[in-house]
Order: structure tokens, then C-alpha cells, then sequence
């Protein structure tokens, strides 16, 4: 066997770019289907593994994914706002640590992620380069929206209009980057953060502008009564926050009013989560209109059905993918059979009139398909290991953005 | 070394017939076989090989009557009894010029490939002024070169005896002749037996007996009768005057 295997190889190396195209071909065949396998596990791990991390989530009523997805991952999907009351709300049971959220705008596609400092520590997230937030204004980056922008502490970042064409929308704001985390291999690193009076100026609720009360120019008051100024429109409103004007801005209204789309509650223990999930759910009963989910339960059951599907997809496969398999390596087999005995018909001839059997032809071609799906194996468990080895940036690359 | 009695054979579904009522080879003789194309020369050497079977009549080969052996047992003897010398070499243009000389011993289970065998190969090259060319492939030599190779893959299992068909067909009149001088002296150092088919009737002289094979092919209808088949055992000189088949 050895001496088939010696001659078989010594057939290949020859003919080096056939046996290449025949490994790479039965490689892509093997190494796809288990690839994806490894990278479905490892999605499903990490999408587990931040949902279990976060204990008790509190949002508006409606879609609980969409909740959670928008929280957890920042996904697209905005959910409904509730007020910053909510969160007092929280505060007030003495329960759990309430974390605001506002998830609702981004900067260059990136989501921008409106929260406090509890948030950084509560996902450990550390400062890489710079410093934290500090002033109204600024902005943090996640370690790969860093890369993805090409920026660090002291460039600047301009947020994204809504829709291009809302006149009376969300202006861009020109932010200050002033730190960049260190990468966490989650969805904080495709993350832009900025404190939540940022995002309310982003939205246009906490803004600043020229004071009316010292301009000289007259055509800028459209109206002046009892200790109340009404601009026109030629009034500057400033889409930059520097030190000169930062004192200009300002809230309109309660601060309890104000937007955000969800609140991570971290409780206490055990029994506080279940007396602060207790509230909601009696409270549902008279109108609640918030809800507080675990996001692990959400999750779990997100994946459930996926893979619930994926189960009858995976015995689909199987069968289909044995028979094709099995189909695949018959057609190499008989075509390499085939092909080769048709190519090589004179030196088979002579080999044959030299002594050889037919048994010893066989097993020369066998083993010359053996060292082709050996060295096609060997491929596959190199690529699957380099996959494995870096599944989890791959899975946030390829799925998760 | 060769003895040949009462054989008869035809391809199936075939016009072709040869009848060979006797002949004979003796051990270290140098025999050519002449005749024209479709007279049965290289099917003799496939009878005398074993490879194929006669459906009636005797081949005895070192005394073995190789018909009545078995497949295997027949290739077993081939492998270690009888060289093939062939027109187009008939070397593998994947291996190398030492793996070609070896490689009648990687293909079959009845010779034995070790280090006195390598020895013996590298040997053979240097013998036949291939020696310096061991680890090139076919593609890169010369025909005359190429044709050496294939005598040493004849020569290196040490045959008693061996099968040249057309081995020098493809040369030119200076290698044709350089070629031979190394089969007889191949032949003459091992004390084997040449059986050669050849067309090149230049080269007759040189050999020791020729037989015009002719005069033993014949098909169904217009069978040549007994009476016109020489019996080749007789060593009569007139063999090698025959006049050339045309």
C-alpha cells in the first residue's frame, strides 16, 4: 500500500494543479456546512451570553425582541419611548440600579447609544485611549466603530440626519470624540457613546442658540411680550457644542419628560428582581404601559424557534447533504476513475504488460483519491480550526452588527 | 528458453489468426522477429509474456508452460522472468528517471524493492549513461536517453528473458545503433535471452537469428496450409536472408 500511495503522490505532486483544484473543490464541499455550524453555535452563544448578563430590562409595551434587540444589540428596530419618569420609577421601588438608555440615533450607520456612566461599568467597559465622557457633547467609541471611522480622541463625528428630507427633523450634530473603548467582542464595540442630555441635543430638545435677551440685531425677535421672546427663524441654533456656547444650552420642560427607549435595571438580589417584576406585572392589569422583560427569556425563546426551524433545516440537510455527499464523492470517484482510465489508458497498458493487476490499478487510483480526500480533510480541520479560533470576531463581522 | 508447440490464436469478433506450429528460442540467444504490420509479432510477445492466452498449443518459457498457470500466477512470472523493451518507452512522465526504473517493483507484490535493489537500479543507470539523470523527469530527455531508461526498467528485476518490441523504432540511424550495442551488451552481462520485433531491417545482420513472421499469420478464410509453415526450430542461416517483408 505503501508503494500505491508513494506512486499515487508522486501522480499528484506532478500534476499539481488538478489534485489542487480536486482538494480545493471536495474542501469547500465539507468545510461550509460545518463552518456555518460553528458560527450559528457561536452566534447563539454570544447572543445568550449578553442577554444573560443583563438581569431586568424595562421598556414600553409591545414587540419584547424588538425591546431587546434595540437595548441589548442595538438593533434598527426603535422601540416605543418612554420618559425619563420611568426611571425614577425604578429608582424610587430602591430595587434595582435603573440605566437609562436612548438608542434611537446614529452617527455614519453606527447606532449612537444615549446612557450614563453606570452603563461603562456595568458592561466593563474600559477606556482604551482617552477619557470618558465628561461634557455635553461628547462621544465615546466602541473599538471597532473606532476602526470602522478611522477616528480617535480629539476628531470629530457628525451624527445622521433622520430622513434626509424632514425639514423640520434631527439636524446632524458635530460631536467631540474624546476616548475609545477597549474591544469587548460585543455590540458595544460598533457602539457610539454619548451621555443622554447629548442625544436630547441631538434630537433638538436640549439645544443652545444666540441669547435673545443680549442681541442687538432687531430682526431676530419675531414677537416680545411679558418677559417671553419669541425668535424668528434667522436665530442661530448651534449644532456644535464648543466651551464658548455650551452655557447657551438648555432643557425645555421636566427632565422627567424626556425620551429614552429603555431601561436596564440592575437589582439588588434575587428578591428584589422579583418584587420589581411583581409591580409591572400587577400593575399590567390597570393599564400598565411599560413592561419589564428578562432578556435571557426573550432570547432563549428567539432562539428557540430559530432553531426549532433549524432543527427540521438541519435533518433536511442531513439527508439532503448525506445523499449529495455521498452523490459528490461517487461522481469524483467514478469521474477520477473514469477520467483517469481514459488518460492514462497507455500507462495502464503498460504497467499492466509490465505485471501489474488490475487490483494493484484499482488500489493505484484508489489511493490517489484516498490522498486527495485525506489532504481535503486535513484542509477542512485547518480552516474549521482557524474558524473556530476566531469565531467570535467572525460571528460579529459576518452577524452581528 | 522459449518453446512453442501447436499454438493457435485468434482475437475474438477478429479476422486475425496466428497458427504457430513450432518454435523455438534458445537461452542467451538473439533473436529477431520481422514481418509486416498486423502478422501477429506483438502478439507473440504477449503470448510468450503471458499476457494473453493461446485457445490451443503449448508456450513454455524457462520451462514453465505458462498457459496453464493462473492470472496471478502468470503475472508473478512475468514480473520476474520477462523485461518489456517498448517502441514509445513507455515511461510514466510523472516520475522520475530512478522512480521509472523502479517502478515495475511498486506495482506488483512479487518483487521485492529494498536497498540492494535501489544499489542495482542506480548501477544500471550509470551502466547505461543515465546515471546522472536520476531525478529528472522523461519530459526533459532525449529520446535515445528515454529509450535507456526503459532497457534499465527491463533489465532491473534481472530477466531471463527479454521482450523488445519496436525498442528501436524511434531513433535515429547513430542511436538506433548505440541503443542496440547497450541491449546486447545488457543481454550478454545478464545472460538473458532477446526476443526482438522489429521493422528496421538494417539492424537484422546484427542479430544472432531473424524469423519472418509472415509465414505465420493467416486468417479464417485464405488460412496459410501446414504445409507452407516453416518449422523455426530448424536453425537454418537462410532465416536471416530472408528477404524483407514488404
Amino acid at each position: 500500500m505503501i508503494d500505491s500511495l508513494y506512486v499515487a503522490w508522486r501522480y499528484l505532486r506532478y500534476h499539481w494543479g488538478r489534485s489542487l483544484t480536486l482538494v480545493v473543490c471536495v474542501t469547500l464541499i465539507a468545510v461550509l456546512p460545518l463552518a456555518l455550524e460553528l458560527l450559528l453555535d457561536e452566534s447563539e452563544r454570544q447572543l445568550l451570553a449578553r442577554a444573560e448578563t443583563t438581569p431586568l430590562l424595562v421598556g414600553a409595551k409591545g414587540s419584547s425582541l424588538d425591546l431587546v434587540m434595540n437595548s441589548l444589540y442595538f438593533g434598527d428596530s426603535v422601540p416605543e419611548p418612554i420618559s425619563m419618569a420611568a426611571v425614577d420609577r425604578v429608582a424610587d421601588a430602591d430595587l434595582a440600579l435603573p440605566i437609562p438608555l436612548y438608542v434611537r440615533f446614529k452617527a455614519r450607520g453606527l447606532p449612537i447609544v444615549g446612557t450614563n456612566l453606570d452603563y461603562f461599568d456595568f458592561r466593563g467597559l474600559k477606556i482604551q485611549a482617552g477619557r470618558n465622557l465628561a461634557l455635553l457633547g461628547e462621544c465615546v467609541l466602541g473599538a471597532r466603530a473606532a476602526e470602522a471611522l478611522g477616528l480617535g480622541p480629539g476628531d470629530a463625528l457628525l451624527s445622521s440626519p433622520e430622513t434626509l428630507f424632514d425639514l423640520a427633523g434631527v439636524y446632524p450634530m458635530k460631536m467631540r470624540v474624546v476616548g475609545v473603548l477597549a474591544p469587548t467582542q460585543s455590540a458595544d464595540d460598533l457602539a457610539v457613546f454619548v451621555d443622554l442630555k447629548t442625544a436630547w441635543v441631538i434630537q433638538g430638545l436640549v439645544h443652545g442658540h444666540q441669547d435673545l435677551g443680549a442681541v442687538t440685531d432687531p430682526t431676530l425677535v419675531m414677537e416680545r411680550t411679558d418677559g417671553n421672546l419669541t425668535a424668528t427663524a434667522k436665530l442661530v441654533q448651534y449644532t456644535e457644542i464648543t466651551p464658548e456656547n455650551i452655557d447657551s444650552f438648555h432643557l425645555h420642560g421636566s427632565p422627567a419628560d424626556y425620551p429614552i427607549t429603555a431601561i436596564l435595571a440592575l437589582p439588588h438580589d434575587k428578591k428584589s428582581a422579583a418584587l420589581l417584576r411583581g409591580r409591572y406585572v400587577a400593575a399590567g392589569d390597570q393599564g400598565e404601559p411599560q413592561q419589564i422583560l428578562v432578556p435571557a427569556d426573550v432570547i432563549a425563546g428567539l432562539l428557540a424557534n430559530i432553531f426549532r426551524i433549524k432543527g427540521v433545516l438541519d435533518a433536511v440537510i442531513l439527508v439532503v447533504g448525506t445523499a449529495t455527499v455521498l452523490a459528490l464523492v461517487l461522481v469524483l470517484a467514478v469521474l477520477v476513475l473514469a477520467l483517469s482510465l481514459r488518460l492514462r489508458a497507455g500507462e495502464i497498458a503498460t504497467i499492466f504488460k509490465l505485471g501489474c493487476s488490475r487490483a494493484t490499478i484499482a488500489r493505484l487510483l484508489g489511493a490517489e483519491i484516498a490522498i486527495i480526500l485525506a489532504a481535503a480533510a486535513l484542509l477542512t480541520g485547518l480552516l474549521l480550526a482557524v474558524v473556530g479560533h476566531h469565531d467570535e470576531a467572525l460571528v460579529r463581522a459576518l452577524f452581528i452588527r | 528458453m522459449i518453446d512453442i508447440r501447436a499454438l493457435e490464436f485468434a482475437y475474438p469478433d477478429s479476422g486475425f489468426r496466428l497458427d504457430i506450429p513450432s518454435f523455438a528460442l534458445r537461452d542467451g540467444e538473439k533473436l529477431a522477429v520481422i514481418g509486416p504490420s498486423g502478422s501477429g509479432k506483438t502478439t507473440l510477445l504477449n503470448l510468450v509474456s503471458g499476457i494473453i492466452r493461446p485457445q490451443r498449443g503449448e508456450v513454455r518459457v524457462a520451462g514453465t508452460d505458462i498457459g496453464t498457470l493462473s492470472d496471478a500466477h502468470r503475472r508473478a512470472f512475468r514480473i520476474r522472468n520477462v523485461g518489456f523493451v517498448f517502441q514509445d518507452f513507455e515511461l510514466l512522465d510523472y516520475l522520475d528517471v530512478l522512480d521509472n526504473i523502479l517502478h515495475p517493483y511498486r506495482i506488483t507484490g512479487a518483487l521485492r524493492l529494498d536497498r540492494t535493489v535501489r544499489a542495482r537500479a542506480r548501477q544500471l543507470a550509470d551502466d547505461l549513461g543515465v546515471g546522472d539523470k536520476l531525478a529528472r523527469h522523461p519530459s526533459h530527455l532525449s529520446q535515445g536517453e528515454r529509450q535507456r531508461v526503459a532497457i534499465c526498467r527491463a533489465l532491473l528485476p534481472q530477466p531471463r528473458l527479454l521482450l523488445a518490441d519496436e525498442a528501436t523504432g524511434n531513433l535515429d540511424p547513430h542511436n538506433k545503433g548505440r541503443i542496440l550495442d547497450l541491449l546486447f551488451n545488457s543481454v550478454d552481462a545478464r545472460g538473458a535471452t532477446l526476443l526482438a520485433v522489429t521493422h528496421d531491417h538494417e539492424l537484422l545482420p546484427r542479430f544472432e537469428r531473424v524469423v519472418d513472421f509472415a509465414d505465420f499469420q493467416s486468417d479464417f478464410r485464405a488460412e496459410v496450409g501446414a504445409d507452407a509453415r516453416a518449422d523455426i526450430r530448424a536453425d537454418s542461416p537462410a532465416d536471416s536472408e530472408r528477404p524483407p517483408a514488404t
